[in-house]
C-alpha cells in the first residue's frame, strides 16, 4: 500500500482498473455471500421462515450457545478432528515416502507407478464408495476373505462403530494421498543434485542423506501439503457421506456432514451457518498454528 | 462477421419465443423418480381429450427433490401441478406453498372422498382443509417365505405380537443361523418402531405435536415389545450384512419383512423361481392392526394461474383408468378403492395391501416430521446396539424433539402457525 501511494496516480488508478473485475467478482461472489451468511447465523432462519420473515428471529449468538449444548455437534466435532489428526498425518507420511521412492533413479517403470499412485484422486468418489462398500463387507469382502485366511474372525467394518471411522480413514487415505506424491515429487525435483552429490562425498548414507538434506530441503514444501491436508481433511464430507451417512451411531458424522444434514435436508438455515462459522474458525487456528510454527522455526 | 452474428441472435430469438407464440395453454408438472419418468406414457391422452394443452413434464430425483422445491418456492419457480410425497404435505402447507382444494372438489364429478381409502384420504387434511388428492399409495405390510414357515412347522403367518414373537421362535429353531425377521436400523427407514407405537394406542408428541411425550406408558411398552425382536437375537442388528435385503429375503437368511409394495415387483423381478415360496399378509396387531399411510399426493401451488387446467390434469390422473395404466407401469397401488377391482385385488400377493390399506392411519401431520422419525430412529438404534436403555434414552429423546419443535412452540404462542 505504501508502494501504491509514491507512485504517480494515472498509474495507481489503472492498477485499481485492472484489478476491479477480480475484486468485484470476489466482493460479490464472496464476500458478500459470506457477511450474508454470518448475519443468517445470528438468526434461526428455516423453513418457516422461507415464506414469512416474521417467521424468523434474531437470536444473536443463540445458534452459537446451542451448537455449545448439542451433543451430535460436540461428536460431530471430535469425530471430525480425531480424523484429521490420524488421517493427516498418515497420509503425508505415505505421500512422502512414496514420493522419495517413484523419484528414485533405480526404480522401473517410474511412469506407471505414478499413474497408479495418481489414479484413485481422479476417480470418482461414488464409484470408489461402491468399491470400498464391498471390500469391506462383512461376507464377501476381500479383506475379511484375507483376514480368514490369516485364521482371524471378520470385522464387520462400516457397521461396527468403534471400526466404521477407521475404515473412513482408510478409504480417505488411499483416495487422496496421490495428490500430495505428486506434489512432493514436484519439490523433490527442485533440490539441487550437487546437494546429494556434497553429502556423498562427505560419507553420508543414504538416510542421512535423506534426513540431513531432502527434509530441510523439503520443509516448505512439507508446510504447504500440511496446511492443505488440515483444511482439506477438516472438510470431511464425501466419504461418510456415501459409505456411512454418518452411521453407525454417528460414528462417522463429520461437521460438514452435521452442516449439511442441519441445513439442506432439514433446512435450519441459521443453525447450518453457525456450524460453518465454526469450522471456519477451526481452519483459521490450524492455518495460524501452522504459520506460527513456521516463524518459529526461521528464528 | 458482425451481421453474421446478428442474423444468428435473431434466429435464436425466434427459436426461443416459438413455444410462447404458439397459442397453446400449458402446464408444468413435476414428479420424483420412476413416477416422473412413466407419467409421461399418460400426457398424449390428455393432450388429445384436451386439445390445445400441453403438459410438461420434469422429473426430479427423489433425493434432490425435497431441496429443489423448497428453492423453488423461495425463487418463485414452482410447477402449477406436483407429486408430493404424503410426510411433506403439512411442510409446505405451513409455509402457505399449497391451494386448498375443496371448492374444486366439491364441483367435481370424478374426485370424491368416498372412493378413496379413508386413512390415505386424510393424511392430505391439514385444519379442516384438504390439499391434496391421493395419487398412489404405499403402506407397509409383512412378507413371508412360506417354505421356511412349513419347515418351522408353522401353517399360517402371526396376527398378534405374542404370535409373532412365537413365530419368531420356531423358525429361529428349525433354522439356526439365520434371522427370522428384519427390522431395518437405516436412519431414513423409521416406519418400525413406529408401528408398533401405532398399534398399541401410544402418541408420540402433545400440546398440539409440540413436545415429545415418548414417555407416554403405551409408547414405552410397545417399544419394549419391539425391542423385544432385538434382544431374542429374531431381528439382526448388523446392517452391513443387509445392503441387499431381497438377497437375504431369497436366500432364507431372513424369513420375514416389514416392507412397501414396490418390493412386489422387484421380487417378482429378480427371483421369479421364488414366486411360489413367499407372499404377503397384513401386519400383525396388538390393540389393532394398523399401518402407517404413505404414498404421494397431488398439489396445485398457490402460484399456479390456471386452477382449471390443473385440476383437469389431477382429475385426469385419478380416474380408475388412468391409476390402473399407471399401476401396471410402475407397479404404484392406486388410492381409490375402484381402482382395485380393474384386475389388482385379483393378485393374491396385492390382497394383504388391499386389507391393510383399510387399516392406516397418519404420522402427526407438522413440518419438523422427518426430524422427529429420524431423532427417534437414532435413538432406538442407540438402544438396540446396547448403548443405553430404553429407560435412559427416552428422556433424552423428548429433550432432542423438544429442541426441534421450539420453533413451532414459538410460532404457536405467537399465533403466526395454525395447529
Amino acid at each position: 500500500m505504501g508502494q501504491l501511494s509514491h507512485r504517480s496516480r494515472p498509474e495507481a488508478r489503472a492498477a485499481l482498473l485492472f484489478a476491479f473485475p477480480a475484486l468485484f467478482t470476489l466482493a460479490v461472489f464472496f464476500f458478500l455471500p459470506v457477511l450474508a451468511a454470518f448475519v443468517m447465523s445470528l438468526s434461526d432462519f428455516d423453513v418457516y421462515s422461507l415464506a414469512d420473515f416474521r417467521r424468523a428471529r434474531f437470536v444473536l449468538f443463540g445458534n452459537y450457545a446451542r451448537l455449545f449444548h448439542d451433543p451430535l455437534f460436540w461428536k460431530a466435532t471430535l469425530n471430525t478432528l480425531y480424523f484429521v489428526a490420524v488421517a493427516g498425518p498418515v497420509t503425508i507420511l505415505l505421500a512422502l515416502a512414496c514420493s522419495l521412492l517413484l523419484n528414485s533413479e533405480r526404480l522401473r517403470g517410474a511412469q506407471f507407478f505414478r499413474l497408479a499412485v495418481f489414479l484413485p484422486v481422479v476417480t470418482n468418489m461414488v464409484a470408489v464408495a461402491i468399491v470400498w462398500r464391498y471390500l469391506y463387507h462383512p461376507h464377501f469382502g476381500l479383506i475379511n476373505y484375507g483376514l480368514r485366511i490369516l485364521g482371524l474372525q471378520p470385522v464387520d467394518w462400516l457397521g461396527d462403530p468403534r471400526l466404521a471411522m477407521p475404515a473412513i480413514i482408510v478409504l480417505a487415505v488411499w483416495k487422496n494421498f496421490g495428490y500430495h506424491t505428486l506434489i512432493f515429487l514436484a519439490g523433490l525435483q527442485t533440490i539441487p543434485e550437487d546437494l546429494y552429490h556434497a553429502a556423498r562425498i562427505d560419507g553420508a548414507s543414504w538416510l542421512q542423506q535423506q534426513i540431513h538434506v531432502t527434509l530441510p530441503q523439503l520443509s516448505r514444501t512439507v508446510g504447504f501439503v500440511a496446511l492443505l491436508t488440515a483444511i482439506g481433511y477438516l472438510q470431511l464430507f464425501a466419504e461418510p457421506y456415501v459409505m456411512t451417512q454418518g452411521g453407525p451411531l454417528n460414528a462417522t458424522l463429520s461437521l460438514v456432514l452435521y452442516l449439511y444434514q442441519q441445513g439442506f435436508r432439514w433446512w435450519r438455515m441459521g443453525y447450518s451457518a453457525s456450524i460453518a462459522f465454526v469450522l471456519f474458525a477451526l481452519m483459521l487456528v490450524a492455518g495460524s498454528a501452522q504459520f506460527l510454527l513456521r516463524r518459529a522455526e526461521r528464528l | 462477421m458482425r451481421y453474421l452474428c446478428g442474423l444468428l441472435l435473431a434466429g435464436a430469438g425466434l427459436l426461443a419465443c416459438h413455444p410462447a407464440a404458439a397459442p397453446r395453454r400449458s402446464l408444468t408438472f413435476w414428479a420424483m423418480g420412476v413416477e416422473g419418468e412413466e407419467v409421461r406414457t399418460l400426457v398424449p391422452e390428455f393432450e388429445q381429450r384436451y386439445p390445445g394443452t400441453r403438459v410438461i413434464v420434469q422429473s426430479i430425483p427423489w433425493s434432490a427433490a425435497h431441496e429443489k422445491l423448497l428453492t423453488a418456492f423461495a425463487g418463485g419457480a414452482l410447477p402449477d401441478v406436483a407429486q408430493l410425497g404424503n410426510t411433506w404435505l403439512p411442510e409446505f402447507q405451513a409455509i402457505g406453498a399449497l391451494l386448498p382444494l375443496d371448492q374444486l372438489i366439491a364441483s367435481s364429478g370424478t374426485i370424491r372422498a368416498d372412493t378413496y381409502f379413508p386413512g390415505i384420504w386424510e393424511t392430505n387434511r391439514m385444519g379442516d382443509r384438504i390439499y391434496g388428492i391421493p395419487w398412489y399409495v404405499d403402506t407397509r405390510v409383512l412378507f413371508y417365505r412360506i417354505d421356511l414357515f412349513r419347515q418351522a412347522g408353522i401353517s399360517h403367518p402371526p396376527s398378534t405380537w405374542e404370535e409373532w414373537l412365537e413365530t419368531c421362535e420356531r423358525v429361529r429353531q428349525a433354522r439356526p443361523g439365520t434371522y427370522p425377521v428384519f427390522f431395518p436400523l437405516i436412519y431414513t427407514e423409521w416406519q418400525v418402531p413406529l408401528l408398533f407405537v401405532l398399534q398399541n394406542n401410544g402418541i408420540l408428541l402433545a400440546d398440539g405435536n409440540a413436545r415429545g411425550a415418548l414417555d407416554d406408558p403405551r409408547t414405552v411398552e410397545a417399544l419394549r415389545h419391539y425391542l423385544r425382536f432385538f434382544e431374542r437375537g429374531h431381528a439382526p442388528t448388523r446392517m452391513t450384512e443387509f445392503a441387499n435385503l431381497l438377497q437375504a429375503f431369497a436366500s432364507g437368511n431372513i424369513a420375514m419383512m416389514i416392507t412397501g409394495p414396490w418390493n412386489v415387483g422387484e421380487l417378482r423381478r429378480r427371483y421369479p423361481a421364488l414366486e411360489s415360496q413367499w407372499t404377503t399378509t397384513p401386519l400383525p396387531g396388538h390393540k389393532n392392526r394398523l399401518s402407517v399411510a404413505g404414498g404421494s399426493s397431488l398439489v396445485i401451488f398457490s402460484t399456479c394461474s390456471n386452477h382449471e387446467l390443473a385440476w383437469k390434469w389431477i382429475e385426469f390422473l385419478s380416474e380408475p383408468a388412468s391409476q390402473f395404466r399407471f399401476f401396471q407401469l410402475t407397479g404404484d397401488l392406486p388410492p381409490r378403492k375402484d381402482s382395485w377391482q380393474l384386475g389388482i385385488r385379483e393378485d393374491p400377493k396385492m390382497t394383504a395391501f388391499y386389507e391393510q390399506l383399510s387399516a392406516v392411519a397418519s404420522m402427526p401431520k407438522i413440518a419438523e416430521w422427518e426430524q422427529v422419525a429420524v431423532k427417534i430412529q437414532e435413538h432406538l438404534e442407540a438402544v438396540v446396539l446396547g448403548r443405553r436403555t430404553l429407560e435412559e434414552a427416552i428422556p433424552l429423546l423428548n429433550r432432542d424433539l423438544d429442541a426441534i419443535l421450539e420453533k413451532r412452540r414459538w410460532l404457536l404462542t405467537k399465533g403466526l402457525l395454525a395447529e
